[in-house]
């Protein structure tokens, strides 16, 4: 018995030596995702799309003569975890860049040891105003932030003929941010705005909320979450016969996830999304989506997941490019690197502008973004 | 005043489910003394066990809920016998920290086997909702409603009523008079456990189709009928179902009227007063402590 306690560590230490060996041949990235808790769907998705990514540019070749290898930890959807997965990504697996981390208060939680590690990370889903604007220099942000949703709906308020608007939102970052910016952009289009409500990332019944906010005066509600807990909002408002308008916004909402799920009570409302798998021919770099989407079917995922799993594709994309431009895998050089990349998205050309103070600005990038309408189950798109 | 209505019909609703919760983890924690964290994976085990007969066996919806109630039964025998049994007698941490690795152990054993995206269950219930007057309510939640009151009062019943309820009474006041009087002792405990587990089950199985299936479900259940037995008052059954529409209402009322950024929290509020004003429970008759 105690021989075989001997033999363990022995044996543990062979394997650990074996693989930093191996590993040495790999460039590495470090993807920080919920798999698991109330965003497991989202992080699921977008992980997948990172390994399309990085399956595509093996098969060209790797980067800088190396495979590029994919070293995903799960966040579990809670802000502590995923500090703690960034900590380790960076001093136990070495990576020299980081894609991460979904949810825009698990971004907040991981900035604070960007700065400690001096390593960039490449945010692909979050859309909290603040995580560009406190002045993070390691940050750099392909998704949009809420206020450039805000911005491109502003202009179809007017077709819509909005008049009063609440709020159902997610109680973090993500969901206040996004009722901050949206009730300001309302306020200067001159519509007024009622109820703020929210709701725990983790619950399951709204009823509470709903039935509060099927007693306003108020025709339109916009609501941010992601799909898991949208698709109970809809239920429930139709259990409810809650008959407002409901514009969701944040671009995880998984439109044909929600159709299947929610069935008629998807009908009528109306998405902001930051990617039109259902019109290729649509969207900036049709070619790629083509690609993109062809292989996601081929590899038996569902088809809801493509509006997340995107952004995998892209933020691993765009990772891999700033190697390539910088030409080694060291965190100061693809830093550097980040600024002068330009990368075709799915949803637009990737490059990073300025934003935050002055001197330690983090980049942002301008995607597009559109506003899709379920009709008898099927996704239309709006002109905004 | 509409509002107000349609705030109690989903108060009644959510009631209903919770006394379920409540009730079952009252039996092992109340009556038999063993702090059980593996309650709310048991309740993600029922959510789990109708997704599976409905959507990969393909079986009837309501043939679903008898069959995960069987299952957490079998579960819940199993738990005692393997793992509680052999642990009979030691204090009270050993047993609670046995009983935390077999929660760890168990959520990631449904983690693994079913993945962390959530699945939702389809339901033979039509989708437009029963509208009385000012207020509606799905037809689902009035199903689950309506099994929730069955069952708690077969639980009820069981307990008060019947032979067997006795001899799990008379165990747990005193194990040794009631091993004197012939019964079996060693049985009783595993029932008390299995009857437990199979109402956490059966709260998952009916409240899986109303929401998400997903391994961590069991978690915030779990908090909760936690909550609903302190406010009942241990081992109390009438004590548990009065707890759980007193924690369904100060969840409604504080998100509708006072914050919805809140609306866990309403509960443990009124935990913290019952605890520093009530220990024993709101509905505690007075008795002999120590």
């Amino acid at each position: 018995m105690i021989r075989t306690f001997r033999l363990v560590p022995t044996v543990a230490l062979a394997f650990a030596l074996l693989g930093s060996v191996a590993n040495a041949q790999t460039i590495k990235i470090g993807v920080n995702e919920p798999l698991t808790g109330a965003f497991a769907a989202s992080g699921t998705y977008v992980v997948n799309g990172a390994k399309i990514a990085a399956d595509e540019i093996n098969a060209k070749g790797g980067i800088l003569g190396k495979k590029l290898e994919l070293v995903i930890e799960d966040n579990k959807s809670n802000p502590t975890e995923a500090a703690a997965v960034a900590e380790k990504l960076i001093t136990s697996d070495k990576v020299p860049v980081l894609m991460g981390a979904w949810g825009s208060s698990l971004t907040l939680a991981v900035m604070p040891k960007l700065m400690e590690y001096e390593t960039p990370m490449v945010v692909e889903t979050s859309s909290s105003g603040k995580i560009t604007t406190t002045g993070n220099p390691y940050i750099f942000r392909i998704s949009p932030p809420s206020a450039i949703e805000a911005a491109a709906f502003k202009g179809i308020v007017d077709k819509l003929e909005l008049k009063k608007v609440d709020f159902l939102v997610i109680n973090n970052d993500w969901g206040r941010g996004t009722a901050e910016d949206f009730s300001k952009m309302m306020k200067e289009k001159g519509i007024a705005v009622g109820a703020v409500e929210t709701m725990d990332q983790g619950a399951q019944d709204m009823s509470a909320q709903l039935s509060k906010l099927k007693g306003t005066d108020s025709e339109t509600i916009i609501v941010t979450t992601a799909v898991d807990q949208l698709t109970l909002i809809f239920k429930q408002a139709a259990a409810l016969g809650l008959k407002k308008r409901i514009i969701t916004t944040g671009g995880s909402q998984n439109p044909d996830q929600i159709i299947a799920q929610a069935g008629a009570a998807a009908n009528g409302t109306m998405h902001l999304t930051t990617f039109l798998p259902w019109f290729p021919e649509k969207t900036p770099n049709p070619e790629a989506t083509s690609y993109f989407i062809a292989e996601w079917k081929k590899r038996g995922y569902d088809f809801a997941g493509c509006t997340e799993s995107f952004r995998g594709y892209d933020g691993i994309r765009t990772a891999a490019a700033a190697i390539e431009k910088a030409g080694k895998a060291e965190p100061a050089a693809i830093k550097a690197a980040l600024w002068d990349i330009k990368v075709k998205g799915l949803n637009g050309d990737i490059v990073f502008r300025k934003s935050g103070p002055e001197g330690k600005e983090s980049g942002q990038s301008q995607p597009n973004v559109y506003l899709i309408e379920i009709t008898d189950g099927k996704i239309g798109m709006k002109t905004l | 005043m509409s509002e107000f209505l349609q705030h109690l019909i989903n108060m009644l609703v959510l009631g209903g489910t919770y006394a379920l919760l409540g009730i079952g983890l009252t039996l092992i924690f109340g009556i038999m003394n063993v702090v059980n964290f593996t309650h709310g994976v048991l309740y993600t085990f029922g959510a789990y066990i109708m997704f599976i007969v409905v959507h990969q066996l393909g079986i009837n919806f309501f043939l679903a809920l008898p069959l995960a109630v069987v299952a957490g039964w079998l579960l819940g025998a199993a738990i005692e016998l393997t793992l509680l049994r052999p642990l009979r007698g030691s204090d009270i941490d050993t047993t609670m920290l046995v009983m935390i690795g077999a929660w760890i152990a168990m959520q990631s054993g449904a983690l693994w086997i079913w993945g962390g995206v959530a699945k939702s269950v389809a339901t033979p219930f039509p989708e437009a909702p029963l509208v009385l007057g000012p207020v509606s309510v799905s037809w689902l939640r009035l199903f689950v409603l309506a099994a929730a009151a069955m069952l708690i009062v077969v639980t009820y019943l069981l307990i008060n009523r019947t032979k067997l309820g006795c001899a799990m009474r008379a165990t747990f006041q005193d194990q040794d008079t009631a091993s004197l009087m012939g019964v079996n002792v060693d049985l009783i405990y595993t029932s008390t456990f299995a009857i437990g587990s199979s109402l956490a089950a059966a709260a998952g199985a009916l409240l899986g189709p109303v929401y998400v299936i997903f391994p961590q479900m069991g978690d915030l259940a779990a908090v909760k009928a936690f909550a609903i037995v302190i406010l009942g008052g241990l081992g109390n059954i009438t004590g548990a179902v009065i707890g759980g529409f007193i924690l369904a209402l100060a969840e409604e009322l504080g998100a509708g009227y006072v914050s919805s950024g809140y609306r866990d929290a309403m509960g443990f509020l009124i935990i913290i007063a019952v605890l520093i004003f009530k220990p024993t429970g709101l509905f505690a008759r007075s008795e002999r402590v120590g």
